[in-house]
């Protein structure tokens, strides 16, 4: 077990890759907060299915895109499970549609839940880690920050914006033991994905070199290998998960 | 406590300077060892024991641990 015993938070972990990755963690013997928007039921499960792993886990809603109650609900699992010392950061939306019908608030939106609200949590639990002098952050962006996507300015925008955000963290911080890197996944198969009309999944699908969409699964073992001892020199780093489709 | 030991104390902890280095005159950065980080984790430190909000503009021109107390003093209203 790589992460006996460590404290990590993962948000939007009650589905898709974020509950793949909460799982992963606990499955390398980490003790997990399981955040989320409003699916409790699905949270719960997360967390009964990591408790029966033998690791401890607490289910626990809240917006990110929400400063104050980030830092409550990060104070709260702090009492609870210990010091937060890995860091994911995964709850992300879309309000995908062309620039031209664009609403303000749909690029307001996923700007405040995808982009401000890594920064909410990572300030909620950077200075115990710069204190403790270890620390990692793991934040997910997209393929769509390197490649754009017709319909995902918005999206685009906050998730290359994900990437100028960690490296400038991650040389801030680490000289103190907290290492900020990046996974980007490509094409996974989740609810996120499932909204996508079949016709254009197959088009996309003709352009991954591997012939297929990814799973939550194939996305997990990148953070926990970031989460790990084993990664301790990397920092400011990118993983691409996308089975070829942006090198 | 006075002030002035508060923010000695403050400093040898977050600085990890053994007391006697912390003099008036000792400069963070030259003399100390810190750097910019260490300066915000200070000032951080000063903002919570003090409750005082120190700005981006006042903290740049604490530079020395007298600096400091003398900074303090004024805004806790001891000098
Ligand atoms: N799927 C892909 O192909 C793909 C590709 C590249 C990157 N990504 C990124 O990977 C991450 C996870 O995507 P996914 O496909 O697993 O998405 P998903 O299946 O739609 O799940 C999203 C998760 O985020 C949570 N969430 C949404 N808004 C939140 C908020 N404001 N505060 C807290 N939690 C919130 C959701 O909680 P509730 O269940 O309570 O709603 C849910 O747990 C996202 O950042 C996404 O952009 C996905």
């Amino acid at each position: 077990m790589r992460l006996k015993e460590r404290v990590a938070l993962v948000t939007g972990a009650s589905r898709g890759i974020g509950r793949a990755i909460a799982l992963a963690l606990a499955q390398e013997g980490a003790h997990v907060v399981v955040n989320y928007s409003s699916s409790a039921e699905a949270a719960q499960e997360v967390v009964k299915t990591i408790e029966s792993l033998g690791a401890k886990a607490l289910a626990l809603p809240f917006d990110v895109a929400d400063f104050e109650a980030v830092t409550q609900a990060v104070r709260q699992a702090e009492e609870a499970l210990g010091p937060i010392e890995i860091l994911v950061n995964n709850a992300g939306i879309t309000r995908d549609t062309l620039f031209l019908r664009m609403k303000p608030q749909d690029f307001d939106q996923v700007i405040a839940v995808n982009l401000k609200g890594v920064f909410n949590c990572c300030k909620a639990v950077l200075q115990g880690m710069l204190k403790r002098r270890y620390g990692r952050i793991i934040n997910i962006s997209s393929v769509i920050a390197f490649s754009g996507n017709v319909g995902q300015t918005n999206y685009a925008a906050a998730k290359a914006g994900i990437l100028g955000f960690s490296k400038s963290l991650a040389r801030e911080v680490a000289s103190r033991g907290v290492t900020v890197n990046v996974v980007a996944p490509g094409f996974i198969e989740t609810d996120m994905t499932s909204k996508i009309p079949a016709k254009i999944k197959e088009a996309v699908i003709a352009q991954i070199p591997m012939g297929r969409v990814g799973r939550p699964e194939e996305v997990a073992p990148a953070v926990v290998f970031l989460a790990s001892e084993e990664a301790s020199y990397i920092t400011g780093s990118v993983i691409h998960v996308n089975g070829g489709l942006y090198m | 406590m006075s002030v002035e030991e508060k923010v000695i104390e403050i400093i040898v902890e977050k600085l990890n300077v053994p007391r006697e280095k912390v003099k008036p005159e000792a400069a963070f950065i030259d003399d100390l060892g810190a750097d910019s980080l260490d300066l915000v984790e200070l000032v951080m430190a000063m903002e919570e024991a003090f409750d005082v909000e120190v700005s981006d503009e006042e903290a740049e021109k604490l530079r020395t641990v007298k600096d400091v107390i003398d900074y303090i003093k004024v805004r806790v209203g001891e000098a």
